[in-house]
């Protein structure tokens, strides 16, 4: 086997590619199940991100207004989610659910128009001098700004977990929300917050994939991402760096199968895409075996219905 | 200003009357998505709901559809009563139909009443095993059940997918990844001469007695609705939690293991890769639908079932899209869902202070 | 129209045709369409609905036609195909491999209806099979992208390794090679006939390996858009997807279907329809091509249409020996051309193709 051919360098920077709409919506995802909120509909509100993003970049041109938009298509959804389980108190499971057939639905219905059309946004950084270094030059420096986004939002999400005092109060919803109730913390906001947040970076991971990786719209397209962005949050013991890890990780897996399989390495592809689930139980086994530091990380509340009885 | 103040017990009166306020609120925005969609709104909504009982063929394919969600659904209900998560029915279902299915392909062309028993058993054992990985690791290592679940769903399709473009492809098939069409004596027998409907049929309304007797008539059933209610209770009371998480999930995937082998070997009649259509998951919605109750499910199942009919039925006869139906079951199920508020909630007026 | 339905459903079987054939003045014939995917996905399953239209367009009041799309390879399809069969539905044509089991099965039960199921090999007294000889296609394309490689890599996505996939890399390669003797195939399966993210990502990392000429078996334009951004060339799959790559998009087989819907049609209207097995190719114009790009040099346009017409007027056959099998046996003799039956089952790569193919 001939590995020299393969340039770690452009391995990289596809693997960036694949990762990135991942990385939006298991962020997102992250911070919503940290306020004790379980949404299963990420693959719903990715589909109309990714239409609204696909949309607003074709009438646009801009790929900030097709961010924009495709986060506010995942926002609006997730608002109906928060109404769902925050005020009229439904199973969020199978509210989740639902969420992720209505959104598919909605977005194929949107996007009947724009099967088949294509884009002319010039997503790519390109600064002169510095793109061009050798090796790391594209690496660093030749993605879109989405990318750089994605790696803010990853800082940003951590400090906010992690050092702000609103974090704080999130993580204590989640980790008992009668206490924070009792000390007199809004619990119905700060989820229903968390749960537009989410829906927002789900939709921002929707309008990557459609308008930078690939960049058209078909129905359906999203594939399952999603769902895997549900398996990054666990893989990643739901803190932000280790999404981000998670994210190219299971973005990597189809990657550097894809690249073997160019250079003709022969592969049974179906047992490697199972690596990364087999692995992210690992992960869920290992962080929960040891008790006390597992409150350390998953949120206690995960999936529990909070109603304030007075 | 409006707020919900719970009920010192759930309203029989709106436990009642919910479910039909919730079907008016989805015929009424149904009728504004199809007239947006240009079509004859009326007859959209007719198409849908009415054309499917009326049609003996269709009537029957109720059956075929809602056998495997009543199944799995009843399945779930345990564990969901006693807060025990299992999301990855759509897994055990899989593994069910594999195991089944190999079964049937070892012993292809072999006669015997025998078979269908014994892959029957090989399915609910499949899909009881399965859903003990997850059940073992939140025993053992305190591993959340919804997520080890979940996971697992990914890994039986791609175990399925692997399979039958390996070791159990059709020989025939020109490589095609799927396997062979079983045999006479490993198809299920049709209780409706004519129609597709099998006796999966009979198992799931089996099921929705015997749970019904379990639930109200046994102390599994009493063991597990004090878990839901009040778990620390419930261990004071000395019961186990880990044979009753063992218990739940092992229960829950056997149906849904048992379902999998039904659909294999009834209307699909082989294994290929599309055989997990999303019944496991549709199934979850099923359960809540049904407030969890053996009669409530049932019902549910045969709501559910008819959407999707009715939706290919106005697809066929209207020219409705595929995704218009997506948003109409979405719409149902939303007001489903959010409207049961009013059993266990009253709204007040909250004057402004 | 309601009221015919449900006479249609209470007269089965026999009935029905019988009723069928006495309204036959007054009455349309109905024809049905059951699609694997959405009509918008400017692939596969949009050929079909364009060769439904053109039907309609052709024989006007003569015929009605419905479709269901988005329908899955699983228990579905039966349910589909047999209401379609029950109200008053007289051709059906099922258009993908995975509704062939469910097609038969129906037809079964349903005698007088017919049945023309795509791409499949099981037949009977009421169901048709048709599918359409790519590997002609994928030989012209094969002659362009052998003469248009700088880097001499042809980067190629693989779907599933079923004979037709394989056929096509076969005969594309053959092709390529046979006038530009260094060219070499990087072949990447991914497993899914239909993820455009996937396909994406399998075009770059294709590109990366060196790549400037990517092929597709996969149904979105997903990779077009890839090679149109990395300024390499591609090939549309089923339809014309220029929109997609204005400057990368050589051309593109075209799956064209509606000669053979309107004959099947005129069939069933005459009273001539029978079991047919129909296994077309450029000539009668099954396969088509999108219009070659602008940019193409004459003398390869030249090379192509050469191509096309002597495989149209019989003279050339994409498989002509001498060929080897990929260990060195030999399978064609010199002169020789490769019958039905090998092409059918062929699940082997031909000499010259690195790495293994799938099991």
């Amino acid at each position: 086997m001939d590995l020299s051919a393969l340039n770690p360098a452009d391995l990289a920077f596809s693997l960036i590619v694949a990762a990135t709409p991942l990385l939006f919506a298991a962020l997102g995802e992250l911070v919503v199940e940290k306020s004790g909120v379980l949404n299963l509909g990420v693959e719903g509100m990715m589909i109309l991100g990714a239409i609204g993003g696909f949309a607003t970049a074709h009438g646009s041109g801009s790929l900030a207004l097709a961010a924009l938009a495709g986060a506010g298509a995942g926002a609006l959804l997730a608002a109906l989610f928060a109404l769902m389980t925050q005020y009229l108190m439904s199973n969020q499971v199978a509210t989740g659910l639902a969420l992720t057939l209505f959104g598919l639905g909605v977005a194929s219905l949107v996007g009947q128009g724009y099967a088949g059309q294509t884009l002319q946004v010039s997503a790519r950084l390109d600064i002169p001098g510095l793109t061009d270094i050798p090796v790391i030059g594209r690496l660093l420096f030749g993605h879109d700004p989405l990318v750089y986004l994605s790696l803010v939002a990853t800082a940003l999400v951590w400090w906010f977990l992690n050092r702000s005092r609103a974090g704080l109060i999130l993580r204590a919803v989640g980790e008992n929300h009668e206490a924070a109730h009792a000390i007199g913390y809004p619990v119905r906001l700060v989820r229903v917050s968390a749960i537009l947040f989410g829906g927002a970076m789900a939709g921002l991971g929707g309008a990557y994939l459609a308008v930078v990786q690939t960049p058209l719209w078909v129905e359906g397209m999203t594939a399952g991402r999603g769902w895997i962005a549900l398996a990054i949050v666990v893989f990643a013991a739901w803190r932000p760096w280790r999404a981000l890890l998670g994210a190219y990780v299971f973005g990597g897996v189809t990657i550097v199968q894809l690249n073997l399989q160019a250079l003709g390495v022969a592969i049974e592809s179906q047992y490697l895409s199972m690596a990364p689930y087999l692995v992210t139980i690992l992960v869920l086994v290992v962080i929960s075996a040891d008790r006390a530091r597992a409150r350390l990380d998953a949120p206690a509340c995960l999936g529990k219905p909070f109603y304030a009885s007075s | 200003m409006l707020e919900l103040v719970a009920r010192k017990e759930a309203s029989r009166f709106m436990l009642w009357l919910t479910p039909a306020l919730a079907v008016v609120l989805t015929m009424l925005s149904g009728l504004a998505l199809f007239a947006l969609l240009g079509k004859d709104p009326f007859e959209a909504v007719r198409v849908i709901f009415v054309e499917p009982l009326l049609d003996p063929f269709s009537r029957t394919e109720l059956l075929v559809k809602g056998a495997p969600l009543v199944l799995i659904a009843i399945g779930l209900s345990f564990g969901f009563r006693a807060g025990i998560w299992n999301i990855g029915a759509e897994g055990q279902f899989t593994i069910g139909a594999l195991t089944a299915g190999a079964v049937a392909l070892a012993f292809w062309n072999v006669e015997g009443i025998w078979l269908l028993p014994l892959m029957a058993l090989a399915g609910a054992a499949g899909g009881a095993a399965w859903a003990m990985i997850p059940a073992w690791l939140r025993i053992r290592f305190n591993a959340n059940e919804i997520l080890v679940s979940l996971m697992l769903v990914y890994v039986a399709e791609l175990l399925l997918s692997a399979m039958v473009g390996g070791p159990l492809r059709d020989p025939d098939g020109f490589n095609f990844p799927e396997s062979r069409m079983f045999h006479d004596s490993a198809t299920l027998p049709i209780i409706i001469e004519g129609s597709r409907a099998h006796v999966g049929a009979l198992a799931a309304l089996g099921a929705v007695v015997i749970a019904y007797v379990l639930l109200h008539r046994h102390l599994f059933g009493f063991e597990v609705r004090l878990f839901g209610q009040a778990p620390r209770a419930a261990r004071f009371a000395g019961f186990r939690e880990a044979r009753l998480v063992a218990a739940c999930l092992g229960l829950s995937g056997a149906l849904a293991g048992l379902a999998g082998m039904f659909e294999a070997s009834g209307p699909v009649g082989q294994l290929v890769p599309a055989l997990p259509s999303g019944y496991g998951f549709t199934a979850i919605i099923v359960a809540f639908l049904g407030r969890l109750h053996p009669v409530g499910i049932l019902l549910a199942g045969a709501v559910m079932a008819l959407t999707y009919i009715g939706g290919e039925t106005a697809q066929m006869a209207m020219n409705l899209p595929a995704a218009a139906i997506n948003v109409f079951q979405g719409m149902l199920l939303f007001f489903l869902l959010g409207i049961d508020v009013l059993v266990n909630y009253r709204i007040r007026l909250r004057r402004a202070l | 129209m309601s009221l015919w339905k449900k006479a249609a459903a209470v007269m089965a079987g026999a009935a029905l045709a019988v009723f069928a054939i006495g309204a036959a003045a007054a009455e349309p014939l109905k024809i049905g369409f059951v699609y694997v995917g959405p009509t918008g996905d400017f692939g596969w399953t949009h050929e079909h609905d364009l060769a439904r239209q053109a039907v309609e367009a052709h024989f006007g009041d003569k015929v009605e036609t419905t479709y269901v799309e988005n329908v899955a390879e699983g228990p579905d399809a039966e349910r589909v195909i047999r209401q379609m069969a029950q109200s008053g539905h007289g051709l059906i044509f099922t258009t993908s491999f995975g509704f062939m089991n469910p097609t038969v099965k129906v037809a079964k039960q349903f005698p007088d209806v017919k049945f023309e199921h795509a791409t499949g090999y099981q037949r009977a007294d009421n169901v048709s099979t048709y599918s359409a000889r790519f590997y002609e296609g994928r030989h012209v394309i094969g002659l362009i992208a052998g003469k248009m490689t700088k880097t001499n890599t042809i980067g190629y996505i693989a779907s599933f390794p079923i004979p037709e996939v394989v056929r096509g890399i076969n005969a594309a390669y053959l092709a390529a090679k046979s006038v530009n003797p260094a060219v070499k195939f990087r072949i990447v399966w991914v497993n899914t006939w239909f993820d455009p993210g996937k396909e994406a990502d399998a075009a770059n990392a294709l590109i990366e390996q060196g790549a400037d000429v990517i092929m597709q078996h996969t149904d979105s334009a997903a990779p077009i858009t890839i090679a149109e951004e990395k300024g390499v060339l591609a090939f549309g799959q089923a339809s014309d997807m220029t929109r997609f790559g204005p400057k990368s998009h050589l051309t593109a087989i075209i799956d064209n279907w509606s000669p053979y819907y309107i004959a099947r049609t005129q069939a069933v209207l005459d009273g001539t329809w029978t079991s047919t097995d129909t296994w077309d190719g450029i000539a009668p114009g099954m396969v088509a091509f999108a219009p070659y790009n602008p940019a193409l040099p004459k003398e390869v346009v030249a090379l192509a249409e050469y191509a096309r017409f002597g495989i149209m007027l019989g003279k050339i056959h994409p498989f002509t020996g001498p060929i080897n099998r990929q260990d060195g046996t030999p399978w064609l003799a010199a002169g020789e051309t490769a019958s039905d039956g090998d092409l059918l089952g062929m699940n082997f790569y031909v000499e010259g193709i690195e790495g293994a193919l799938p099991k």
